[in-house]
């Protein structure tokens, strides 16, 4: 990952006197895919409007290449955003939408037609020249938004869900296009979503909010294995999430049984969250689990079964490719690498997060 | 047989309406004098109106005022709408109901306070206060026609202006004023209609030795009916006509009725 290229400081904003940032900080680095992630509502658009200079924030800084832009006008700034609404020019063709900012610049108009056709190959729209925004699918409609953005050579591209108006294939199929386009240009993408699964497929660096707050930020791998807390764990996939109590160093007290684990350093007898993936349960015969108990629930998904497995008075959620019949007997085993140990919320704020869990 | 009732009820409102205006438009081209009787086509109460000096300077007056009126109350009223974007929309709505007074407002009310008003201020009567009260009462007229166009615009599409480059006010041409633009023609349209065939306000604000067309007309009839009232009476009638109906067809009431 290249030097830091934006920094947001301190960042606080409100509305109506609400307060949707509190106290944002946030570094961007060069030529990386960084993903907001958080539900609705939980200020993502918010943040990105401030990088995109929409948006003043109440407080804090916004630093891009050195130089503090926190008042720059939206128009000054060298980056460039695709809304998370369409907002294409929808009375001028889409050659006139595309050439929309390179004639802001004066760029002459040779130089103009080979960005467009450039552009429009990129996106996979080639001859869409003479079209009206109008006439095109929704699908068609965001890429001409991507073509516009980016025939501008942005040092950052903000978008904001991008894909969230198209079905799936189309949606699968414009993630792996993104990436490519990312790769191709060079630049930095700050991409904003709420779907999880969407956040670990296509970023470097995922930054997960809620109300607010930046909950945990890291590579795509930390994020999923090791959630720093119930609140990351569940909204990045399925898990168990169950509140135990770490008797000592490697070892946790999971609903009355000692699980060995390999996180250090919570105290001894101290109470914590640990956050087991459904894909790590591991089903065997009862003898040869740690626990034991009885399959209530079972889910074909395709790639595998989902189940649920009532032991020790909790139900936990099972993934495997190997199918147990409701009502079987089943052991429950769990390798210490994948009982992954959080902290217990602490502060008010966090302990609303997961009380709404 | 419902169908046959619908049409004659039809037909007779059609005539109760349209009547007298019909009845005007062919004593227009009586050659006779008289209202009785029909003495043959004629286009002379025509040519004679065209050649009649008073009439043609209070033609040139209501023209002049109506073209006025209109730019300055279209100029007037699209600012103001546009300035209302910002406002949240309970304060907006008061805004457009406060504006929406003088519409509803009789006429003979509006003509008399602005009378008032012009002599409190001691401004001379004439065409500055006819122009003045034309502006006035034209300007909700304007907002009525451009605010629902203000209303549904899409600000995201100004916002995308600007990340590309754009300042605010080149990202506003380009942007929201051809959106508005529908709104903003069909208002000074209106406007214009609304200029063209006022007469009371017109009346309370002239002072004296001023005259427009509404204003001649009414005098002449005082002093006993001419027919070239009669023809000056139908071309009225035929521009303003033709004038909502282009407003009637303006692309801001086809998208509306969508
Ligand atoms: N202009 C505004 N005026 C008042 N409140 C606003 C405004 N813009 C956003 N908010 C509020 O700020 C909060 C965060 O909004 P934001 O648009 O950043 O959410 P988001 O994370 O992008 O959500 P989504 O995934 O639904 O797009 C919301 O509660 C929203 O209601
Ligand atoms: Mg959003």
């Amino acid at each position: 990952m290249g030097k830091s290229l934006i920094t947001l400081e301190h960042i606080s904003k409100s509305y109506d006197g609400q307060l949707i940032l509190d106290d944002l900080n946030l570094d961007i680095h060069e030529n990386s895919f960084v993903t907001l992630l958080g539900p609705s509502g939980c200020g993502k658009t918010t943040t990105l409007r401030i990088i995109g200079g929409f948006e003043k924030p109440d407080q804090g800084r916004v630093v891009f290449d050195g130089q503090d832009i926190t008042s720059l006008a939206p128009n000054k700034r060298q980056l460039n955003t695709v809304f998370q609404k369409y907002a294409l020019f929808t009375h001028m063709s889409i050659e006139e939408n595309i050439a929309f900012g390179l004639k802001i610049k004066n760029k002459p108009d040779s130089y103009i037609k080979d960005k467009i056709r450039y552009a429009l190959k990129l996106v996979n729209l080639e001859g869409f020249e003479k079209r009206m925004p109008d006439s095109l699918s929704g699908g068609q409609q965001q890429r001409i938004a991507i073509a516009r953005a980016i025939v501008n050579e942005p040092k950052v591209l903000l978008l904001d869900e991008p894909l969230g108006a198209l079905d799936l294939k189309m949606r699968q199929d414009m993630q792996y296009e993104l990436k490519r386009l990312k790769e191709e240009l060079g630049i930095t993408f700050i991409y904003v979503t709420h779907d999880q699964e969407e956040a670990l497929t296509m970023s470097d660096h995922i930054v997960v909010m809620n109300q607010g707050y930046i909950q945990q930020e890291g590579s795509p791998e930390t994020i999923y294995n090791e959630p720093e807390n119930a609140f990351v764990a569940d909204f990045i996939g399925d898990s168990n999430i169950i509140r135990a109590t770490m008797v000592r160093d490697e070892l946790v007290d999971i609903l009355g049984t000692k699980f060995a684990c390999v996180d250090k350093g919570f105290g001894e007898n101290k109470p914590v969250d640990v956050v087991i993936r459904p894909e790590d349960v591991e089903l065997v015969a009862p003898s040869e689990g740690t626990i034991s108990g009885v399959v209530t629930d079972l889910t074909f998904k395709g790639v595998h079964y989902e189940m649920d497995v009532e032991a020790c008075g909790y139900e936990w959620l099972v993934h495997s490719t190997r199918l147990s019949e409701v009502g079987t007997k089943v052991g429950i085993k769990v390798d210490p690498f994948n009982i992954q140990i959080m902290n217990v919320p602490v502060s008010e704020d966090e302990e609303a997060i997961s009380e709404t869990i | 047989m419902r169908k046959v009732f619908e049409k004659i009820y039809l037909g007779i409102i059609l005539i109760f309406m349209y009547a007298p205006i019909v009845t005007l438009i062919i004593l227009s081209f009586n050659s006779s004098k008289s209202r009785a009787k029909w003495g043959g086509f004629t286009l002379k109460w025509y040519t004679r109106l065209f050649s009649d000096q008073a009439v043609a300077s209070a033609l040139v007056n209501t023209l002049s005022i109506a073209v006025l009126a209109t730019i300055f109350s279209t100029i007037i009223g699209t600012i103001t709408c546009i300035a209302m974007i910002g406002l949240n929309s309970k304060l907006r709505s008061v805004i457009m109901g406060i504006t929406n007074i003088p519409m509803i407002n009789a006429d003979i009310v509006t003509g008399i306070s602005l009378m008032l008003l012009f002599r409190f201020l001691h401004i001379g009567s004439g065409f500055t206060t006819i122009l003045l009260a034309h502006i006035t009462f034209n300007i909700p007229f304007v907002m009525l026609s451009v605010m629902p166009r203000v209303k549904s615009l899409n600000f995201y599409v100004y916002e995308a202006a600007l990340d590309l480059g754009a300042t605010p006010l080149y990202a506003f041409r380009k942007t929201m004023l051809p959106d508005i633009m529908p709104g903003v023609v069909s208002g000074a349209l209106m406007a214009f209609t609304m200029s063209l065939d006022d007469f009371i306000i017109t009346y309370f604000t002239k002072g004296s030795g001023f005259e427009t067309l509404s204003t001649l007309i009414y005098n002449e009839v005082k002093r006993g009916i001419q027919p070239e009232i009669y023809a000056l009476s139908a071309i009225i009638f035929v521009v303003v006509l033709s004038l909502l109906m282009i407003i009637y067809r303006s692309p801001n009431n086809k998208t509306k009725e969508k």
